[in-house]
């Protein structure tokens, strides 16, 4: 492996941390290999990524799909690399599957880690919802969109500039930016919170969600939830863990009825104790969870809250 | 505004999942497959549109098992035409970039100038379907987006990032969407009126050939148990006593 290219998801001027991660995944995966980060944004989002040999930016603002799309298929046709790294992210999503099809790569989603195969690389891709992880074969030539997590932003965060900056003009964009919207301001803030009750679909009813209450009123804590759950306008977003909601690092983590579908767990499996109650023993969530209950939630809440009650007089 | 919406099944990951002998796939006519839940949000977004601005909507789906009850229930709901795409190999499951190159041809036919698809699917080894479908067809695009409007010759969308974040982007239309969430929860279509769709309405047909695909995939496998949770046995009264206590030495 000569040429490793690495997408730098920058948002709103910030680099996300996934770029850094996605650093300190190709220096691991290949260590011998040319590292170019790829990015456009502000010149200051480069601060951080001098464990890239070099970097190819461009300077740009607000934000684009096509714009992100069009820079990487740019980067790769000019560097025509071995690998391109790009995040598993909203950002990644717009770039990776699209500058694949634009340059004739192929496209492996959702991986996890990557692995020798005779002198060459399988990916393993975490897929249906967390139940099956798929091995691979990684072509010459391919971009892959790496989970969140599958590298060390830590290790791959170096201080300081690539050695070398190169830049790649603006490409012509159809959509156009309008403006951020920025999260209202909620009276619960679930990411500093110690105990957090989370409810999935498996709660089943927006009627249910009072069970969580009053368990989460016993513990001190408060409630929070799934995806589906918000989007089915049983509770607000604020209350929402995972990719595009809260990242969430409590002591104790209640996942109630959740599957453990990966961009959930993404929002919190750095809880220092999470306990899993679900009907499905092959639930992902078993698997992040360091205690699990096989069981109904609408029997087990109550059971709980009771329990406590009778614990606390 | 002509919207296509592509909708795909996938594995319903809450049944069984039965490998194939040689375990590199799952074994397709032993499992259960379901709508793609996302393509269900982005069918919700067209109908919204549809209503507030007068869309014709069709909804499009490869043969890739019994799509039929998926598609009436799309025209129960408010669609006005329903495409199913027939053809060899269809029934083995297809890749997105297969499903993409099928689509390009169909998508001009049907006249669309916009295409709704969900954000991803959970079978979407080699990619999502609706970047697959912009680089394709070369149109404007974004994905995770969780509201559209009309704004004449453009839609406008808004993107979701993390901790709530969003964009507002105008797309000029033709333009691809990869939908995560409609404004509302997809609607409901009773039974009695799908019954009845399927025997005032027929699913228009199109023999299509799908591209070869472009992944390879070695082996498909339960994760590794990583040491995993202790499991909590018992009664339900019991299981609860016991997980009292483990919050207790937690502190709580
Ligand atoms: C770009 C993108 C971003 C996303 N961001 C997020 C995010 O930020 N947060 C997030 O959560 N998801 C996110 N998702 C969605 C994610 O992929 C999953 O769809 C979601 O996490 C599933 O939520 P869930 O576990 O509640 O539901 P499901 O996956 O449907 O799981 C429900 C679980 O409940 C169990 N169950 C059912 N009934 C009962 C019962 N009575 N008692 C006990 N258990 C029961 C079932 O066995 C199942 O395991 C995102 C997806 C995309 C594409
Ligand atoms: N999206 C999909 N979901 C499930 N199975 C699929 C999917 N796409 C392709 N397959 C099957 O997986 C097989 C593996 O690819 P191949 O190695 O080309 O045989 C394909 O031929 C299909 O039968």
């Amino acid at each position: 492996m000569k040429k490793v290219l690495a997408f730098i998801d920058v948002v709103d001027g910030q680099p996300g941390e996934i770029g850094y991660e996605l650093l300190d995944f190709a220096r691991q995966a290949a260590p011998e290999a040319e590292l170019v980060a790829v990015g456009a944004g502000p010149q200051a989002a480069l601060e951080g990524l001098a464990g890239a040999d070099r970097a190819l930016w461009t300077v740009a603002d607000g934000y684009r799909p096509d714009l992100v799309g069009e820079v990487l298929t740019a980067a790769i046709v000019a560097e025509q690399p071995d690998l391109v790294l790009v995040g598993s992210t909203a950002v990644g999503m717009d770039a990776g599957t699209y500058a694949a099809a634009k340059s004739g790569y192929a496209s492996i989603a959702y991986v996890r880690s990557l692995e020798p195969l005779d002198g060459s690389l399988a990916a393993q891709s975490v897929i249906l919802g967390g139940k099956m992880v798929a091995r691979v074969a990684v072509p010459d030539r391919t971009v892959l969109q790496v989970l969140a997590g599958a590298g060390s932003a830590e290790r791959g965060r170096v201080p300081g500039r690539p050695a070398q900056v190169g830049t790649l003009a603006e490409p012509a964009a159809k959509a156009s930016f309008e403006g951020f919207g920025r999260p209202e301001a909620q009276d619960v803030d679930i990411t500093r919170h110690d105990v957090l009750v989370s409810v999935g679909r498996g709660i089943g009813d927006a009627s249910n969600i009072e069970l969580a209450e009053e368990l989460a009123e016993a513990l001190g804590g408060v409630v929070s939830s799934s995806r589906p759950v918000v989007d089915a306008g049983w509770l607000p977003k604020a209350r929402q863990v995972g990719k595009s909601g809260n990242k969430v690092k409590p002591k104790v983590y209640l996942a109630l009825g959740i599957s453990g579908a990966p961009e959930h767990l993404e929002g919190m499996r750095d809880a220092a104790c999470i306990i899993a109650v679900n009907t499905d023993p092959a639930a992902p969530i078993f698997e992040v969870a360091h205690y699990g209950v096989v069981d109904d939630v609408l029997d087990f809440i109550p059971a709980l809250t009771e329990s406590l009650r009778v614990r606390q007089g | 505004m002509r919207i296509a919406v592509v909708m795909k099944l996938v594995p319903d990951v809450v049944e069984e999942l039965v490998l194939s002998e040689d375990g590199k796939r799952l074994e397709r006519g032993d499992i259960a497959l379901k709508a793609n839940e996302f393509d269900e949000q982005a069918l919700e977004q067209a109908l919204l549109l549809k209503e507030s601005s007068g869309a014709e909507l069709t909804v499009i789906a490869a043969e890739t098992g019994d799509v039929d009850e998926m598609l009436y229930t799309a025209l129960a709901k408010g669609a006005d035409r329903a495409l199913k795409l027939v053809g060899d190999g269809l029934q083995d499951g297809i890749w997105n970039a297969q499903y993409a190159g099928i689509l390009v041809d169909v998508i001009a036919d049907v006249g669309a100038d916009a295409v709704l698809t969900g954000v991803q699917a959970n079978d979407d080894l080699d990619g999502q379907l609706a970047t697959w479908l912009a680089a394709g067809l070369g149109w404007s695009f974004a994905t995770v987006v969780s509201g559209v409007e009309a704004a004449g010759e453009s839609l406008i969308a808004k993107k979701e990032f993390a901790g709530g974040l969003t964009a507002n982007l105008r797309l000029p239309l033709p333009a691809v969407l990869g939908i995560q969430a409609s404004p509302e929860p997809p609607r409901y279509a009773p039974i009695s009126r799908v019954r009845q769709i399927m025997k005032t309405q027929s699913l228009e047909e199109r023999e299509v050939t799908a591209p070869a695909g472009s992944i390879t995939v070695l082996s498909l496998r339960p994760p590794e148990k990583t040491g995993g949770a202790e499991m909590i046995e018992g009664d339900v009264q019991a299981k609860a006593a016991r997980i009292a206590e483990v919050l207790a030495q937690q502190g709580i």
